[in-house]
């Protein structure tokens, strides 16, 4: 057994290099490659004693699968053209304005994240909406980086909405419904502080005037694909009201999609599996007992000083800065996995508070991460990455005033309904 | 000898720049589309996906690639239909990189640049025209021809004039 230090030292290396090997990708090698290996070296060395190993894999796997089945979910509904339906409405909206069309990639994007996911944002939505934007002649670079920011910003409301509200879930002891509400207003608060700011930061791009396209004609909308996706969303509240894992509903839903996507022949087994991202599950588990090592292994009791106790105003405001400040120094999922533990104790005010910064605090990087930006920096010099300087000035400006707005809504919905 | 005459294609604005050529270049000009490709928009989706660490698995497409081949196709249709609207024989040209830069490098050997104001018309004054267009105005090689992209503002436009100064 090594004492504390050297195991806090080594967890600290592998998590690092699990992280270094994620970004860098070398032979566009799976993360898991890295992770799992690295799990194992802190279990082998004592950081993390086998038993404590297992708890937090079999306390992560619900999670994991449970975000298998929202990605799964967001593919069967791009499958059955719900993205294009969801282009045609937005190019709706636009009739020639591109500040129009910007307030309907607002909705869209909104909506997206907080019932799909961010990924489903970032991976399905964004291609939708540039196409939307060239096809309506206006210039797509204020509607993509719209998409792009939502996908962190819009990823507040529902604990489906982001994979770091999933990991926090189960500590805030909330119900889906109560968490929901909590997150309800400063979901709300940091999506119109990101609207004023794109408004005013892209007013040269959004005063050039759209050709008015020909008339999109009545976008073909799949009404069994979003009468499901609406009851699984029912379901996802009253499972948990029930005091069931809100995985179930979604497990339901995939299964009714997917059954008549499969019959229809529209997908395979095959396909369906590669959606869910088995390795991706792979590697959040594998990367949570790194992170256990680490935290349990000196982390932990330096940040439990650092971390303010309570759901006050500033206590609250302080914990959404660590989380934003964490998140862009490595990456928001291994901060949200050091911060939740810390923080579950005091309550839901704090681990909220701390969703906010984990979510929010991305869009200051281009790529999320300080570590992340560097690493692509270093590996790939020979991409000039000219949005760059644009990117990081808008975050400037977008991610303070978000953090606060998103916070302070927090501290009132605690105040009027409670913890 | 000819004037070569560049004309910057941009997205929302780019028919009035093309009318402006039609009507206002000297007779004989040689045309040139010229359209930029910043590559933002496909760089902030590659961000994005790379912020999604552990996603990369196999099978998941980066959106990024995705918008670059939609935004060569929007480029290459933007240019058809630039010389259609045109009507006359012309040169495309399209470059990648700082939009700005590249616009004043492709017009170094060029007679006169024809471009659209790109900036705020709500409020006439320096943001009217947008950064883009503000730098090439400043750094063009050549004589610029900036046209409205809808119809000129008249002079009520003008703003109440300065108090007279007082002695």
């Amino acid at each position: 057994m090594l004492n504390t230090v050297v195991a806090g030292v080594v967890s600290a290396v592998a998590l690092l290099s699990v992280l270094a090997f994620a970004v860098a990708r070398p032979r566009r090698l799976p993360e898991a490659v890295a992770a799992v290996p690295a799990a194992a070296l802190v279990v082998a060395i004592g950081a993390v004693p086998p038993g404590r190993a297992w708890t937090q894999v079999r306390e992560l796997l619900p999670v994991v699968l449970f975000l298998a089945a929202v990605l799964v979910l967001a593919q069967l509904c791009d499958d059955e053209g719900l993205f294009t339906a969801a282009g045609d409405l937005m190019a709706g909206t636009c009739r020639g304005r591109p500040e129009r069309l910007l307030g309907g990639v607002f909705a869209v994007a909104a909506l997206v994240t907080a019932v799909l996911s961010l990924d489903a944002t970032v991976v399905l939505l964004t291609p939708v909406v540039f196409a939307t934007a060239a096809r309506a002649g206006t210039r797509p670079r204020p509607h993509v980086y719209a998409c792009t920011h939502l996908a962190n910003s819009a990823s507040l409301l529902l604990p489906v909405s982001n994979l770091t509200n999933l990991l926090a879930f189960s500590a805030t002891g909330l119900t889906f419904a109560r968490f929901a509400g909590l997150m309800a207003l400063p979901w709300l608060a940091a999506i119109a502080v990101e609207y004023a700011v794109f408004r005013w930061f892209f007013r040269a791009d959004l005063a050039a005037w759209a050709t008015p396209a020909e008339p999109a004609g009545r976008p073909r909308l799949p009404v069994f694909t979003l009468v499901v996706l609406a009851l699984t969303l029912c379901g996802f509240a009253l499972v948990s009201l029930a005091g069931h894992n809100p995985a179930w509903a979604a497990l339901a839903g995939v299964l009714v999609l997917s059954g008549r996507a499969l019959a229809r022949r529209r997908t395979s087994v095959r396909e369906l599996t590669g959606a869910a991202n088995p390795l991706f599950c792979l590697f959040v588990l594998a990367l949570g007992v790194v992170v256990k090592g680490v935290t349990d292994n000196g982390l932990g009791a330096v940040a439990r000083h650092v971390l303010p106790g309570g759901s006050s105003l500033p206590a609250l405001l302080a914990v959404t800065a660590v989380a934003a400040v964490l998140a862009n120094l490595i990456n928001n999922l291994p901060a949200v996995l050091v911060l939740v533990p810390l923080l579950a104790s005091g309550g839901p005010g704090p681990v909220l508070a701390a969703l906010i910064g984990v979510n929010l605090g991305p869009n200051l990087t281009y790529v999320g991460s300080l570590a992340t930006l560097l690493w692509r920096r270093v590996l790939h010099e020979r991409d000039a990455e000219p949005a760059l300087g644009d990117f990081t000035r808008l975050g400037l400006v977008a991610v303070p005033a978000t953090l606060a707005a998103a916070t302070v809504a927090l501290w009132v919905m605690l105040k009027v309904f409670g913890g | 000898m000819p004037v070569v005459t560049i004309i910057w294609i941009t997205e929302g604005t780019w028919q009035a720049a093309v009318d402006a050529a039609r009507t206002l270049a000297p007779p004989g000009a040689e045309f040139t589309l010229l359209h930029v490709s910043g590559g933002e928009a496909a760089g902030a989706a590659h961000a994005a996906f790379a912020g999604l660490l552990g996603r990369g698995g196999r099978g998941r497409r980066d959106p990024g690639d995705r918008l670059e081949e939609l935004s060569e196709a929007a480029a290459e249709e933007l240019l058809r239909a630039a010389g259609e609207r045109l009507g006359r024989p012309a040169t495309v040209l399209r470059r990648r990189g700082r939009v700005e830069r590249e616009v004043v490098r492709a017009a170094e050997d060029a007679d006169l640049l024809i471009c659209a104001r790109d900036g705020d018309r709500e409020r006439l004054g320096p943001h009217s025209l947008g950064p883009a267009a503000r730098f090439v105005v400043d750094h063009a090689p050549c004589p610029v021809l900036v046209v409205w992209p809808r119809e000129a503002p008249g002079l009520e436009s003008l703003p109440p004039p300065p108090p007279p100064e007082r002695h």
